[in-house]
């Protein structure tokens, strides 16, 4: 711990010390201390997120279970069966029917978690009939994002507040800037109820766009076009980032997916497309 | 790590001794000098991989940029990846079997002696070479361990020499391989059938066919990396009508064996222990071999689940889904075989034991996260999270690496000839333990909040997580210089008997402790296994 902080620069020193002090008294309380402080994959806002959520507690719960009666067994011996309490160990080295009971029940498990999971990832690959087609293109190191029947297109980079932030020893502290390396200057705005397709490639080398509540990741690999779809049912702004190392700016491109209303994804079309003659004369 | 007694005047039909000084060690051929010093150019580069580790836990102790450059931070993953892969865990697992193959199976040396020191002095040029990088222009390699192109190509000066030291660490693995596998077909003292073989010889064997099936292929992959960068060739290259993905799975159709690689050995050494420090025969013995087996067979048909993400057919993903999931059942035979061969038993907890005991706990936490990982669309949120951190770090280091620290306690006073210090083994255990947790348990919830791995800096709502993580990692690294203690005063403890532990079975505990210089010069008789007794 001193040495710890021995190595930080005075300037951040303080950060370090409320992080301590959170560290020790987030483990039990952080819940209230941070409102989008994590211990779990978010359940999302599409039926897709939803699905996925459930399959990751399932399995969870599988090995939760397993681990129970495989530790407990376990736990139980090292104190039962030990060489301080005088047992006399036994000799037995092997017994058909429990190796096969331990392989054959995990193979009925594996089996029953195989067909949910095989249901919904049929569902994830289907991007049939969407409303709406978004090309998503990876640079180094910034995101574009075409809408190919709007006719709207625009690079998505981080937001100026966190890059002034994220300077090596910028003197500003990160806690201080409102979604730092989470905001961008110009977000993705996706009407809510409609299955959106993205399309996604790259410029130059692989990138992966990744949004924790649409439950999408995919890589966009340059040469390749990628597809993968989301159909959002809440609105709201959701954060996500570059998910595959793209070089060393790899952890400053997030991506921020706004949902909205019918009504306002309209509205923010048009004013995009009465923008676009004057952006494209910059 | 240790020396070998160089008094072994004592020794009836010892005619040529060590050589002495630099020449000892420079032409080396002896399995037991060879294996010290793989086991001591192990530890310097776990010490090496882990002071990166640091710098790396360091940056990531706070938000914001403190310390070092996005790209440096990008080095430092990729080096501490290839150093802990290539330079600590696969020779250290090599030193241990060149102690305890030739011992275990009744032979005098290794198969093929100049070869085994050739092998050997390889790795300290590949490593030279790997971190001379670091002085470069355009720094050391930054595009993960994994060598993705396109970005790989964009390495500086470092480029080709990254290449030609990952052509060599595989020459070393190859050459390594040939000597094991040829010295157990070849050199078994009579009576010791393959079914007898200790269980560390048989993964070790197992794994050696696996490196000599998988080394060339990163080879290949590595190779037409350089023609595409230099050659103009373009087989990774969009624009020359190649396929950047195909890399992804050239390379993991060596790195998922390679995996098993360094995971199988581990299986073997705490199959040794575990029965010793029950005072039982290992449970299942024969189910153990075909485990072992079916997994290294598994480990070839499942490489493209590292890559779920990278929009495969739903065919290929339903695929290796199944045949991903399919690897638990081997798996969970081999902990359940464990489970039950202390069921019964007579337990202590030796230092050995303990980090045994926390080899099954956590490996078996690590094999959890790695079922989960198998099913798709969770995969698909967890791929490139620290949830993948957290997973690989488990079967690695409470897995590989504490089974190597078990092994070297454990075979320690056979190659000194003296007890190491008990109470400050347990203390390394222990905080060994304790910190291997802290750092790596919160990585499972960092990943699924939506952390990316190889990131140099985070959103703040990820900083509680890593503030805990970076504390961990520095416990852990302190706690190995307790490591080092044990080791320097490994010759001071109480001379160790023949049998060192409780009556442990095997051929290397019926010879003196230290080992001799030369061992078995006339073949061994060997016994029946005990449990063909009963």
């Amino acid at each position: 711990m001193n040495f710890n902080r021995a190595m930080v620069p005075a300037g951040n020193l303080k950060p370090m010390l409320r992080k301590l002090v959170l560290a020790l008294a987030g483990v039990t309380l952080a819940g209230a201390a941070h409102a989008d402080w994590g211990l779990n994959m978010p359940q999302g806002v599409t039926e897709l997120s939803q699905e996925t959520y459930d399959l990751h507690m399932l399995i969870f719960w599988v090995c939760v279970a397993i681990g129970v009666v495989v530790f407990g067994v376990m736990i139980y011996s090292i104190f039962a069966h030990r060489q301080s309490k005088g047992v006399k160990p036994a000799q037995f080295s092997h017994s058909t029917a429990a190796e096969i009971i331990w392989t054959a029940v995990p193979v009925f498990i594996l089996l029953a978690l195989a067909v949910p999971t095989a249901r919904t990832l049929v569902r994830l690959e289907d991007s049939r009939d969407p409303d709406l087609t978004i090309v998503v293109t990876g640079y180094q190191w910034k995101w574009h994002y075409q809408y190919q029947d709007e006719g709207v297109g625009f690079y998505s980079s981080l937001s100026r507040p966190s890059l002034e932030a994220r300077r090596k020893q910028s003197g500003i502290d990160p806690f201080s800037v409102d979604n730092y390396l989470l905001d961008v200057d110009n977000p993705v705005v996706v009407p809510v109820n409609k299955k959106v397709r993205v399309l996604l490639t790259s410029n130059d080398v692989l990138h992966a766009w990744w949004v924790p509540d649409l439950a999408m990741k995919k890589d966009a690999i340059p040469g390749i076009i990628n597809e993968m779809w989301f159909k959002a049912e809440q609105t709201g702004t959701f954060r996500g980032q570059c998910a595959e190392l793209c070089g060393k700016d790899h952890g400053y491109m997030p991506i921020v997916v706004e949902v909205v209303d019918e009504d306002a994804y309209r509205a923010w079309v048009d004013t995009r497309k009465a923008d676009e003659p004057r952006l494209a004369a910059r | 790590m240790s020396t070998i007694a160089a008094d072994v005047t004592d020794h009836a039909h010892d005619d040529h001794g060590p050589a002495k000084g630099l020449k000892r060690w420079l032409f080396a051929t002896n399995h037991k000098d060879i294996g010290t010093m793989y086991l001591i150019f192990s530890f310097a580069m776990f010490l090496v991989g882990g002071l990166m580790a640091l710098v790396i836990r360091s940056e990531l102790a706070v938000p914001g940029l403190q310390f070092v450059h996005p790209e440096f931070f990008n080095s430092m993953t990729t080096m501490h990846a290839l150093i802990m892969v290539f330079g600590a865990v696969m020779p250290a697992f090599v030193g241990l079997a060149n102690w305890m193959i030739p011992m275990m199976v009744g032979a005098p040396d290794m198969a093929l002696p100049r070869m085994n020191n050739w092998s050997f002095w390889i790795l300290p040029v590949a490593f030279g070479i790997l971190l001379s990088t670091l002085f470069m222009p355009g720094g050391a390699p930054a595009s993960g361990w994994t060598m993705y192109p396109p970005l790989v190509l964009q390495t500086g000066d470092a480029f080709p020499f990254l290449i030609f030291s990952v052509h060599l660490m595989g020459i070393s693995s190859i050459m390594g391989a040939i000597n094991i596998i040829v010295t157990i077909m070849n050199m078994r003292a009579p009576g010791m059938s393959l079914l007898r073989m200790p269980i560390f010889v048989w993964t070790w064997l197992i794994t050696a066919y696996l490196l000599i099936a998988v080394m060339p292929v990163l080879a290949g992959a590595v190779t037409m990396l350089l023609t595409d960068q230099f050659f103009g060739t373009s087989f990774f290259l969009a624009a020359g009508g190649g396929d950047p993905v195909m890399f992804q799975h050239i390379f993991w159709f060596f790195g998922h064996p390679e995996v098993y690689i360094m995971i199988l050995p581990a299986f073997g050494v705490v199959s040794e222990i575990i029965p010793t420090f029950s005072r039982k025969p290992l449970f299942g013995r024969d189910s153990m071999i075909y485990a072992a087996s079916c997994i290294a067979f598994l480990s070839f048909i499942v490489w493209a689940h590292h890559m779920f993400t990278v929009g495969m057919p739903l065919s290929g993903q339903l695929f290796f889904m199944f045949a991903t999931m399919l690897i638990a059942v081997p798996t969970g035979v081999k902990v359940f075989n464990w489970v039950a061969t202390m069921w019964k038993g007579a337990m202590s907890f030796e230092t050995p034991m303990l980090f045994a005991l926390a080899f099954v706990f956590l490996f078996t936490i690590g094999g959890f996260s790695g079922l989960m990982l198998a099913i798709t669309p969770a995969d698909i949120q967890y791929h490139d999270s620290y949830f993948v951190v957290a997973h690989f770090h488990y079967v690695l280091v409470p897995g590989s690496i504490f089974a190597i620290m078990a092994g070297v306690y454990y075979w320690l006073p056979k190659w000194t000839g003296h007890m190491y210090n008990e109470s400050v083994g347990k203390l390394h255990f222990w905080l060994s333990t304790i910190f291997v947790n802290v750092t790596f348990f919160p990585m499972h919830f960092l990943g699924l909040a939506g952390m990316p791995r190889r990131i140099p800096d985070y959103a703040t709502q990820f900083a509680d997580f890593n503030f805990i993580a970076s504390i961990g990692a520095f416990g852990f690294g302190l706690s190995q210089l307790i490591f080092i203690w044990v080791l320097v005063t490994a010759k001071k403890g109480v001379p160790a008997t023949d049998a060192v532990w409780d009556n442990p079975e095997g051929l290397e505990w019926t010879v003196p402790s230290p080992a001799p210089f030369h061992t078995f010069d006339t073949p061994p008789e060997v016994p029946p296994l005990r449990h063909e007794h009963a």
